[in-house]
């Protein structure tokens, strides 16, 4: 059995390999029924009671006036939840647990942390009746600066201390190499809090299903919470049940639950199917958010640009409580050096808990706040040097076989020199200067890595079989956020089963009905599902072949699987289809379907000595940026952009394209706009108006460049491409800024206000180039 | 709310009736009393665009509009803009072929905008397209293949040959 691994060149081939799958023609027709999109008889309507403080303590709760609104059926608060924990070891590695309440009890630790829940009738009695739940809160000192919460002294966000997780890597002797270094630069780096502001809001509907199973159908990317749920519950992991219907995009938002268990909760409570939406306002001021990081970066080089010292130290903003921080800030860590062969280099690593919103996934994971560290070192050590910053990134990018902070070697190959070499020449020549209007040219390149780590153990399960007519049924628990997870399942069974994609169905996202593939998340989705269903699909053809050997009277080697058609290779019209295989092999008693199980590399982390394994792998990739600066605003206007990725191989290219173009789109956001405004601790971006995603007018035309060079270890050599292109776009903004006007940029966002301020003060510093 | 006020309105050519709350928005009671879950609600404060329908053949953010100002209008969703019998306007092709859709959730209202602007100015060039789709967010595509769509979808009109030229 063979699968061909030589693709043809993408761009020629890619409406070919790009199949247009069911839940796209459903989207555009307007027929999807998302999270908030179904109703139930005698459904209720829930809503959230949030602290509007950001610390102190409950010192009364009185939910009298709103149980009497005519049509509320309960309100819950704490001492209703069975179980009050959002059970969470968020590193993976036994770190101490502090305890994360469904539902505040005595103490708020963060402005719009739940405290109370509300199921009426109405969307109109429930959010009467959340009105009337009567909250006071005794302010107590609080702290929001993740480096004040470090110091001794400061307010405690919970009692075992302010250090939610500290890693350190270390490798070489990181002083010696500084000390004998050509040229040191020191830089620091500051990153915001950012909303990943999908168009879909948080939603769902929960009910009570047959044999008692409490049944959530809801917008997330991970069913495996059933288990959470239950645990909450007290109820046994066999009685809940979690659908993900079709996301309105995730971004990570959805990797932590959202309304799943204030769901569980009200249904378990009334025994009635109960909605709920999270407003907008919700959504941006209580939900978590990507970390703040603080980056210090000291970085040595020799006169001839090679980098001989990295030594790195990161702060990130943990919020109030731990969620998914040891792990963002552990793959900060790991990629803090960046794509840059070193020996001597040391990063530590922190996460601090302060009275502000929880932070915790969101695309890039860690891996994207650090780029825009080591990146503007890169240029700066060029700068420094008088070197070309493209010939300094190319004397140090990473290669096979190099060995990473962590010890560990690269066991994949690298293309960054094509990518750097490719992004140029699609950006195309430099743009011409322009009347008030400065313009400049910025590159920026990254390694994100894809898939958990590996000392997660991680694995997922898929069942593929033939029904009768010759149809395919795939079954595995993805989640779907819109990038095709469900259509590159049936994408990969049906090249290996020779299964025209038309003919094939995926049924998806159910912890109940489906075999278990971990949630969408970690750029794994594809490296994981994706070799499930090659595995499965694999094996299901094996399975079968004796079958149809026989049939043919063919010898089994020899036959091509193709167009819903077994057939012998060397003689075409001895052929049969699949129905006719799948009846006869079930008349066998040979049963056309099989599961089985991917298991990915594993390995062992010490986070004792900052040794082991990290990654499975990473996705190389380079951008390059021109800019206009205005001189007058301040303004930033892209006015170019190109994007290269090895992807090793494209499952569909056109899907990949639009991964690349959808992150650097976040990615401008990040830059240059994106920021949710937290004041002492309150949220003051209340409204979608006050937070600006790009639009249509602020973004290009974005060039991506889908480069298949060295295989990687998803399916068919692919590599992961969810995360990875978000990375670059912040610091190849800032360069090329640099570029146009001399001024570095080192705090995101790089807003017009920020901009003009670097300006002027570059001009006070300089009054002769201000006279020029 | 049966208790609320009579409302007469035509959705995509069947007439409506029911009660609405006076201060029940359009596009909760297209969702609610019309079946029209292709009216997406992304912010209820008129700033993404996903709840864009046509009111008389204007679009509007229906989550700004209350419901009784649609008294004895048409309404346009984007489940009207194909052929009734389940066929993709020649559009929502085009938004399939250019890949212009991820989570799909400002997609009704990106299309009805994009096909709204494409009658009215059918000669228009990318950047234009790209000032008419301004007041549609999408989070997921960076906007490039939801233009590819729209051009391609306009030259279409125009009789001009498809290039492919937004791939690769």
């Amino acid at each position: 059995m063979s699968v061909e691994l030589a693709p043809p060149p993408v761009a020629a081939q890619a409406r070919d390999r790009s199949p247009v799958h069911q839940d796209f023609v459903q989207k555009v027709a307007g027929e999807l029924a998302y999270a908030d999109d179904w109703a139930m008889p005698g459904m209720l309507h829930g809503v959230v009671i949030r602290a509007s403080a950001p610390c102190g303590r409950i010192t009364r709760l009185d939910t009298g006036a709103a149980r009497s609104v005519p049509g509320v059926h309960t309100v819950i608060t704490a001492a209703d939840v069975p179980h009050n924990v959002i059970a969470e070891e968020a590193s993976g590695l036994g770190l101490d647990p502090i305890v994360m309440p469904v539902l505040a009890a005595e103490t708020v630790r963060y402005d719009g942390e739940p405290i109370a829940l509300v199921a009426a009738e109405t969307p109109w009695a429930a959010a009467k009746a959340a009105e009337l739940v009567e909250v006071e809160i005794e302010r107590e000192p609080g702290v929001y600066d993740p480096e004040a919460a470090l110091e001794p002294g400061a307010p405690l966000v919970h009692p075992q201390g302010n250090t939610c997780v500290t890693w350190r890597m270390e490798r070489g002797d990181v002083d010696a190499a500084l000390a004998s270094a050509d040229v040191v630069v020191e830089g620091e780096y500051r990153t915001q809090h950012v909303d990943h502001a999908y168009l879909e809001p948080e939603s769902g509907i929960g009910w009570i299903d047959g044999d008692g199973v409490v049944t959530l159908r809801v917008s997330t990317q991970v069913i495996e919470h059933a288990r959470q749920i239950a645990a909450i519950l007290r109820l046994p992991h066999s009685k809940v049940r979690v659908i993900a219907a079709y996301l309105g995009g995730g971004f990570g938002g959805k990797e932590d639950m959202t309304v799943e268990p204030h769901l569980a909760l009200l249904v378990a409570k009334t025994r009635r199917p109960v909605r709920m939406v999270w407003s907008r306002q919700e959504s941006l001021t209580a939900r978590q958010k990507r970390h703040p990081f603080i980056m210090r970066y000291r970085t040595g080089a020799a006169s001839d640009g090679r980098i001989v010292a990295q030594d790195v130290r990161i702060v990130g903003n943990a919020g109030a409580y731990p969620l998914l921080s040891a792990r963002v800030l552990f793959a900060a860590a790991v990629t803090a050096p960046g794509p840059y062969g070193v020996d001597d280099v040391r990063v530590e690593s922190v996460a601090a808990f302060t009275h502000t919103v929880p932070t915790s996934a969101f695309r890039g994971f860690g891996a994207m706040q650090v780029v825009f560290g080591y990146e503007q070192q890169m240029d700066r050590i060029a700068e420094a040097l008088g070197l070309d910053p493209v010939t300094v990134r190319r004397r140090n990018f990473v290669k096979r076989g190099d060995r990473r902070v962590t010890g560990e070697p690269l066991d994949t190959d690298v293309a960054l020199d094509e990518c750097l070499t490719e992004a140029l020449g699609a950006l195309g020549d430099p743009p011409a200067a322009r009347d008030g209007m400065r313009v400049g040219r910025g590159i920026a390149c990254n390694m994100a890595p894809y898939g958990r780590a590996v000392y997660f153990a991680d694995r997922a399960s898929c069942w593929i079989g033939l029904e009768q007519d010759g149809t395919l049924v795939i079954r595995a628990g993805v989640t779907d956020l819109g990038g095709g997870q469900a259509a590159s399942l049936a994408q990969i069974a049906c090249e290996i089963l020779g299964v025209s994609i038309d003919r094939s169905s995926v049924h998806i996202g159910d912890s109940a009905l489906n075999p278990l593939v971990g949630g969408t998340f970690a750029t794994r989705q594809l490296y994981m599902s994706g070799n499930a269903a090659l595995k499965v699909a694999r094996e299901l053809r094996e399975k079968l072949t004796p079958v149809a050997a026989d049939m043919l009277g063919a010898a089994p080697e020899s036959l091509d699987w193709a167009d819903d058609i077994v057939c012998a290779r060397e003689e075409k019209e001895r052929k049969l289809t699949l129905a006719e295989l799948a009846r006869a092999a079930e008349a066998e008693g040979v049963m056309p379907y099989c599961h089985s199980t991917f298991e990915a590399e594993v390995g062992e982390f010490d986070p004792r000595t900052g040794r082991g394994r990290s990654f499975p792998d990473y996705t190389y990739g380079a951008h390059a940026v021109d800019v206009g600066v205005d001189e007058e605003t301040g303004e930033v206007s892209i006015l170019g952009y190109a994007a290269c990725h090895d992807v090793g191989r494209a499952i569909n290219p056109q899907r990949v394209q639009g991964q690349i173009q959808g992150a650097v789109a976040q990615g401008v956001g990040y830059a240059l706009s994106e920021q949710i405004d937290i004041e002492d601790g309150v949220c003051t971006s209340l409204l979608f108006a006050d937070y600006l995603v790009p639009t249509s007018v602020d973004l290009p035309d974005i060039v991506p460049v889908v480069l298949e060079r060295h295989p990687g270890k998803g399916p068919l050599g692919a590599r992961g491409i969810g995360e990875p292109p978000i990375g670059p776009v912040a610091p190849a903004l800032a360069a090329a800024i640099h570029d146009a006007t001399g001024v570095w940029l080192t705090k995101l966002p790089m807003t017009p206000e920020r901009v003009l301020a670097s300006l002027r003060a570059d001009a006070d510093a300089d009054p002769e180039t201000a006279a020029a | 709310m049966s208790t609320g006020v009579a409302l007469s309105l035509d959705v995509n050519g069947r007439p409506l009736s029911t009660h609405v709350d006076v201060n029940e928005s359009l596009a909760d009671v297209l969702r609610a009393h019309a079946g029209a879950t292709d009216v997406k609600v992304g912010c209820g404060e008129g700033v993404c665009g996903t709840c864009t329908v046509l009111l008389d053949g204007e679009p509007v953010n229906s989550c700004l509009v209350f419901a009784v100002q649609a008294e004895g209008r048409s309404v346009a969703t984007l489940r009207g803009l194909g052929d009734g019998n389940g066929g993709l306007h020649a559009l929502q092709r085009r938004f399939l072929s250019h890949g212009a859709s991820q989570c799909g959730f400002c997609t009704p209202g990106m299309v009805l905008t994009a096909e709204w602007f494409v009658a009215q100015n059918p000669g228009a060039d990318r950047d234009q397209i790209r000032e008419a789709l301004s007041g549609n967010i999408c989070r997921c595509t960076g906007y490039t293949k939801i233009v590819d769509a729209v051009e391609g979808y306009a030259r279409e009109l125009e009789g001009v040959p498809d290039e492919v030229s937004d791939v690769g």
